[in-house]
């Protein structure tokens, strides 16, 4: 077997609070399906027919996927603190082979094979996916205001052919400089560097690496920790290690040592099976062999076009669910119309083109949905008018109402004649009749305490 | 059953030209796998075809079948669109995707495939691959991308993956090691050839390793028949490219001598070894470095000559005739021997060859018995490689005549790989059997398959 897949869905949705503490960010609807149904989905376009998942009890118990895929569903318990290199430690006995490693937000149509051949073909160690970041355009309710989120940039540095991971460092680790190493620059005197990419958390790990993160426990998170090491240790020299380490004391124990990636990495790469017989080389202006005799690779494809989303903040959620209906009928196979076939639509013709709506779900008379996505088993009475929205399942609408991008989720109940604009209204929320609200965040008081 | 009718090419190196017998095992073979035959149904159709591999096993000693129809192989027929149907057929049976192949093509070699690099066969296939070996597939990859270059190298990857493949393989039940395991390469074959043409040594190893595996005696217990495989492949790299290597680079060591000025071209791994041999054994002389675009292979020659210690001049080939009246001896190495005596070596080494003849410069070209072919060839047209046609457009702002290249209809671009240096125009053959003429090919060739 050449690859296992590893799905992360263990993750609390930290930044979108609001939705994420009455419905785990895993189950999150984009598009009338849960939030983990895409990676999964991905996976299962390109031929995977396993997939490992890793989540909570709590989502595993609400998990209803109708996928061909055999899912392995690994429970880590709720209040541990596992970063993603913990949960990756915690089922090291399942991985046996080369593993990809997907985070459960991960919305994209990327040719896999793109990501996937860079770690094929150039025997890499690590390989991932990035696209460059735009600003969400959408508004998002609660904000006060356009105000630009205060992100911390992620400088990366690649070489002349883009492909090369080179250098990857985040602002929150850097206090004003920053710091590049020699050796670095003079293997790779032309470097990229880059800032507004986003990580698909998306990576193609070697055997190896999962053994080493397994004795290594230093290591919790895999973007954080494990990505930038390994990006480092491309060019730093394992005998230098070695050497300061004979300089240490003698009671070192055995066990230090192997905290190096390099005593795991195998070399049975073919481009240095037999080096002085093939006449490739991975750079020209020098005199060193392919690879400047490093044995750890790290690779990265940048996408130029197609979607790419990690569905993390409100912002995003929203942003997805805009492109979802555009996206889903290359998904989905055989074709899925739009407005589910057991909805009962009373005027089609006022329901946009690119609006899903779910099934059971009944629309009345002169109700008009306009670039909306509406759940299942929702109630949308008569004279309604629904524009740019997000609506959960079982939601009621009642008559006469005027929503514009608004967030409702689920259970919540809209009286008469509401008026709402760039609202976010929690689960099992009532509003009262001919309420007017703009710009508000309406959630239970229970929700409120969660910090 | 009539002589081979499969649709099998034969006549190439690389795919096989034994007897009718193998066919009809492989037609049975293949009607077996479509038939959904319960058990019982196997265990009769096994009997008949006892007696049948036993009739097939006599067949398959004889060393030339004379009688044969010899077929055009087809990756030379490219444009004949029957040619092509079979070819998709077959790949469809053996589950491995067709590779598109893109851009106009010259029309004098419109008969050859042309692919491009951002084109990779893994596109079609599924992540992770079930039907071809991760080894095969990354193999595949690495060729396709031109990662691995150089007639030996490549083989060398190649034996190395088969000794992989061998080793993860198990024989399903009710079948036979022997026959079962040479229906499990085709496919793999099939595949690499699909991601870049199969070379003469590659073709050659696959024969050997093809007759050794329908060799083995099916009283051998698997474990022991795998190591048997193993190693038969590892006794074929050491002595077929390992000693062979150091049995050229002794021979060529006496054609060597203190004060020579020697040209090489481009980058044969057997001739670099050579040169570095002989500067070790003590020998003084340098070295012209030949090379051309787009590969700029003679990089990589330098590269390794340098760091020894040996004085190189490095000069584009558009400069050899200014170079030549100081060069004493041209040492040139080959991706295959056609049976004919022509040399079939990277493009550029018939011109090289040409004006040292003109320039009375002696020519030796060095190359490994296991790389003799029995084609015969008198030019480079009918049988070669194009490469990726974008390999020709200069990066940054050089490139910007020919970037546009598809739109224009009138422009083609030709990125040959090999060309035929004609017997003529070479001296010498260093080979691991001694030093022969060009005209003395077909001899070793014809003592070669009376061993077998």
């Amino acid at each position: 077997m050449e690859f296992q897949a590893v799905v992360m869905a263990a993750g609390g949705g930290s930044r979108m609070m609001d939705l994420t503490s009455s419905i785990p960010k895993p189950l999150l609807p984009v598009g009338n399906k849960p939030l983990i149904w895409y990676p999964l989905n991905l996976l299962e376009r390109i031929g995977f027919e396993e997939v490992i998942v890793v989540t909570t009890k709590e989502v595993q118990k609400l998990l209803n996927l109708d996928t061909k895929m055999k899912l392995d569903i690994v429970c880590i318990p709720d209040d541990a603190d596992m970063g993603t290199a913990d949960s990756i430690r915690h089922i090291h006995q399942k991985i046996k082979t080369d593993v990809l490693v997907l985070s459960c937000d991960l919305i994209t149509d990327v040719a896999l094979h793109e990501v996937v051949d860079l770690f094929r073909a150039h025997d890499a160690t690590l390989s991932m996916l990035m696209k460059k970041a735009h600003e969400p355009t959408e508004m998002v309710p609660g904000q006060k205001g356009k105000k630009k989120p205060v992100e911390q940039r992620d400088f990366i540095g690649v070489d002349d052919t883009g492909k090369r991971l080179l250098f990857m460092a985040n602002e929150a680790d850097l206090d004003e400089e920053l710091v590049i190493k020699r050796s670095l620059l003079q293997k790779h005197p032309r470097m990229h560097i880059r800032t507004g990419l986003a990580d698909a958390h998306l990576y193609c790990l070697k055997k190896y690496v999962v053994d080493f993160l397994a004795e290594n426990r230093s290591l919790t998170s895999i973007r954080s920790e494990l990505i930038p090491y390994l990006v480092r240790k491309q060019f730093s020299s394992p005998a230098s290690l070695r050497q300061r380490q004979d300089n240490k004391e003698q009671d070192q124990k055995k066990d230090q040592k192997s905290l190096d990636i390099f005593s795991y990495v195998k070399g049975d790469s073919l481009l240095e099976f037999a080096p002085d017989k093939s006449c490739w080389n991975s750079h020209s202006a020098d005199l060193n062999e392919a690879f400047h005799g490093g044995k750890v690779r790290c690779y990265v494809h940048i996408m130029k076009e197609g979607l790419c989303y990690r569905v993390n903040t409100l912002g995003l959620y929203i942003e997805a669910n805009r492109q979802v209906p555009k996206l889903l009928p290359a998904l989905v196979c055989p074709e899925e119309p739009l407005v589910h076939v057991f909805a009962q639509v009373t005027d089609r013709g006022l329901v946009g083109s690119d609006s899903i709506i779910g099934s059971s779900t009944q629309v009345g008379e002169k109700t008009s949905i306009k670039h909306s996505i509406i759940g299942s088993m929702c109630t949308i009475k008569d004279r309604v008018k629904i524009t740019n929205c997000i609506i959960m399942n079982s939601v009621t609408i009642e008559e006469g109402c005027s929503l514009q991008s608004c967030l409702i989720c689920h259970n919540a109940v809209i009286e008469k004649g509401a008026d709402l604009r760039d609202c976010l209204i929690g689960s099992s929320q009532r509003l009262e009749p001919k309420s007017k609200h703009v710009n508000e965040v309406i959630v239970g008081s229970e929700q409120l305490m969660e910090i | 059953h009539p002589g081979p009718t499969s649709d099998r090419p034969l006549g190439t190196p690389g795919h096989e030209k034994l007897a009718g017998g193998k066919s009809k095992a492989e037609l049975r073979a293949e009607r077996r796998a479509k038939q959904e035959a319960d058990r019982a149904l196997k265990q009769t159709k096994k009997v008949e075809s006892t007696p049948a591999a036993a009739l097939a096993k006599p067949r398959l000693q004889p060393s030339e079948p004379q009688s044969m129809v010899k077929r055009v192989p087809e990756h030379v027929q490219v444009d004949d669109p029957a040619a092509q149907k079979r070819l998709a057929k077959k790949l469809e049976r053996q589950q491995v995707p067709l590779r598109p192949d893109y851009g106009a093509k010259v029309n004098l070699f419109s008969h050859l495939h042309q692919y491009s690099r951002k084109m990779p066969l893994t596109q079609q296939m599924s992540i992770p691959s079930t039907a071809i070996h991760p080894a095969v597939v990354r193999l595949g990859l690495q060729y396709s991308q031109g990662l691995l270059n150089g007639s030996n190298a490549r083989c060398l990857a190649l034996l190395q993956v088969f000794r992989q493949v061998i080793r993860d393989y198990s024989t399903p039940p009710n079948e036979e090691l022997s026959r079962d395991l040479v229906a499990r390469l085709k496919p793999y074959i099939s595949f690499l050839n699909q991601c870049r043409p199969l070379s003469a040594s590659m073709g050659n190893a696959i024969k050997y390793l093809k007759k050794e595996i329908s060799g083995l005696s099916s009283t051998l217990r698997e474990e022991e028949a795998k190591g048997k495989l193993q190693g038969s492949i590892d006794g074929y790299v050491r002595e077929k490219i390992q000693l062979a290597a150091e049995a050229i680079s002794k021979y060529a060591f006496e054609k060597i001598s203190d004060g020579d000025v020697i040209l090489v071209y481009g980058c044969s791994s057997l001739v670099s070894r050579t040169l570095c041999d002989a500067h070790a054994n003590g020998r003084a002389f340098r070295v012209i470095v030949v090379d051309s675009r787009p590969r700029l292979e003679g990089r990589d020659t330098l590269r390794r000559l340098v760091r020894k210690g040996i004085r190189c001049t490095y000069v584009m080939i558009t400069a050899i005739s200014y170079m030549l009246p100081e060069v004493s001896k041209v040492l040139l190495g080959a991706h295959a021997l056609l049976a004919n005596g022509s040399v079939m070596s990277r493009v550029g080494t018939s011109q090289i060859a040409l004006v040292s003849k003109a320039y009375n410069v002696p020519v030796l070209v060095c190359c490994e018995t296991y790389k003799f072919c029995e084609r015969v060839q008198t030019d480079s047209f009918v049988s070669n490689e194009l490469d990726d046609p974008d390999d020709l457009i200069l990066p940054g702002k050089g490139g910007a005549h020919l970037r546009g290249w598809k739109e224009n209809s009138s422009l083609r671009l030709l990125n040959l790989v090999y060309d035929v240096t004609p017997p003529e125009l070479v001296d010498l053959v260093i080979t691991d059997l001694g030093m022969i003429p060009c005209t003395s090919v077909p001899v070793v060739l014809r003592v070669k398959n009376v061993e077998q």
